[in-house]
């Protein structure tokens, strides 16, 4: 399955996409990146005067490169389905640098296990100086057929 | 012997009970995410402590059977009784 194939199921749009590319996907792991643009909505209001990425909004940039891409491509000879149904059951981050408007940032997950359709992986994030801005383990559950 | 594996289950499930559900609420008939309120990303720690707990393998037929924490002996005790 290519990248282009993997991007395409990806559930998510327009404000809420935070994938630009996979850069490098196997059974195990995957990397992507995303620019977060300086006119997403958000910055208006986190915070009031000085606009920084909502850590939650880092988190789930990590989920859907770490978690959703990968996890596409590990079902990827299931029953398919146009889009990928998931839904993220854990989350335990520690963050350490800012992202500030208009960076660049890679994702890097590796695999912990994917049993019974619930993916648990290890995920770091990374700035364009390759400085850690935060890591954690995520988990999501998918499903091969849409939510419902 | 039946004994000893409800209560050792018993053990392996509380840690994923929500906090408004109590080890001393479970009974045999206890559906699993219904009335204990188990997700179902915890449903698959279960398993995967089950399946640690008594060296065994469990299958994704397994995980569909395994509603109530009685199936989920009876599931145990048919694998520990065949092992593949």
């Amino acid at each position: 399955m290519d990248t282009m194939n993997i991007l395409s199921r990806l559930p998510y749009s327009k404000p809420f996409l935070f994938v630009d590319a996979i850069t490098h996907i196997d059974e195990n792991e995957v990397v992507g990146t995303y620019t977060f643009s300086e006119d997403l909505d958000f910055y208006r209001g986190h915070f009031k005067s000085t606009p920084v990425t909502p850590g939650v909004i880092l988190t789930e940039c990590c989920a859907q490169i770490g978690l959703v891409c990968l996890g596409i491509y590990l079902t990827q000879h299931e029953e398919v389905s146009e889009e990928a149904g998931v839904a993220m059951s854990s989350a335990q981050m520690e963050f350490y640098k800012p992202v500030f408007p208009g960076e660049k940032v890679t994702v890097k997950s590796e695999k912990l296990y994917f049993r019974f359709n619930k993916l648990k992986c290890k995920v770091a994030l990374y700035n364009e100086k390759k400085e850690l801005v935060c890591k954690g383990e995520l988990s999501g559950m998918f499903s091969s057929k849409s939510y419902g | 012997m039946a004994e000893a594996y409800y209560s050792q289950l018993l053990d392996i499930i509380k840690p994923y009970l929500p906090e408004d559900v109590s080890v001393t609420d479970i009974t045999p008939d206890s559906h699993l995410l219904e009335e204990l309120n188990i997700n179902s990303a915890h449903l698959v720690d279960i398993m995967l402590d089950v399946e640690d707990a008594y060296d065994i393998i469990l299958e994704n037929e397994d995980m569909e059977k395994m509603e109530t924490v009685s199936d989920a002996l009876e599931i145990i005790r048919s694998k520990l009784n065949n092992p593949s």
